[in-house]
């Protein structure tokens, strides 16, 4: 799986959530009007959190929202949403998020590519408070695509 | 040397863990096999593992184990995963 094209649907820009529950929430419900997930997946996501605790604060402002491959993963996807205002998750390090990234996988395995994808485009320290300030939907995919400051 | 990084589904966290590790050893001129694994599959994937790299979160639900449990906060900083590498196992 190679980073999924971003469609329109899969990115939400400026959104408002109450809590962590409605950041991941968002997230999920961008992957379901994508076509990618049931809402199933996105509960399946927040469980994750509610068992495990906020690990998916894996950057600082930045939540890489996702659950285990299943029946409610329909295609691999991403989705990307934007907070007007950042989100505690209860994280020791990285609190608040700014950025919560929605993945889904059919596959275990097939990930992997897509993540290396992630990974090259985080890489760049400039990219979460990039993403974050993202106007346009272009901007976004630009910076997810490695390429920089839009 | 091998190296295992955990997460919760042992898919997302833990994969671009890998990716980033992998990464930063090839910088250091260190050469391990790193493996993504959930929580679930620890004590069978760690079992022969010298490190493990993970989130806070989960060092307790490790468990006992042989390896080295490092906790990486910045997943993205290749400048923490290179220095807590380094002094793990350099």
């Amino acid at each position: 799986m190679s980073l999924p094209a971003l469609a329109d649907r899969a990115i939400v820009l400026g959104a408002r959530a109450a809590d962590w529950r409605g950041a991941i929430r968002l997230a999920g419900d961008a992957l379901v009007d994508s076509g990618c997930t049931t809402a199933e997946y996105t509960e399946a996501m927040i469980r994750m959190v509610d068992d495990h605790g906020p690990y998916i604060v894996i950057a600082p402002g930045l939540a890489l929202a996702h659950a285990r491959p299943g029946p409610e993963v329909r295609c691999d996807g991403l989705s990307v949403v934007t907070l007007a205002e950042p989100v505690e998750f209860g994280h020791a390090h990285n609190d608040p998020v700014r950025v919560v990234i929605g993945l889904a996988g059919v596959a275990a395995g097939g990930h992997l590519e897509a993540v290396a994808q992630l990974a090259n485009a985080f890489n760049d320290a400039a990219a979460i408070p990039a993403l974050a300030a993202a106007t346009t939907r272009d901007a976004v995919r630009t910076i997810l695509a490695g390429g920089g400051i839009a | 040397m091998k190296i295992v990084t955990i997460c919760g589904a042992g898919i997302g966290s833990s994969g671009i863990l890998k990716v980033n590790a992998e990464r930063v050893l090839q910088r250091l001129g260190l050469t391990a096999t790193v493996v993504a694994a959930d929580l679930a599959s620890v004590d069978r994937v760690a079992a022969d593992a010298q490190v493990i790299l993970t989130s806070g979160e989960f060092v307790g639900a490790i468990g006992p184990t042989r390896a080295d449990v490092i906790v990486i906060d910045n997943y993205f900083d290749s400048d923490e995963l290179s220095a807590k590498l380094e002094a793990a196992i350099g």
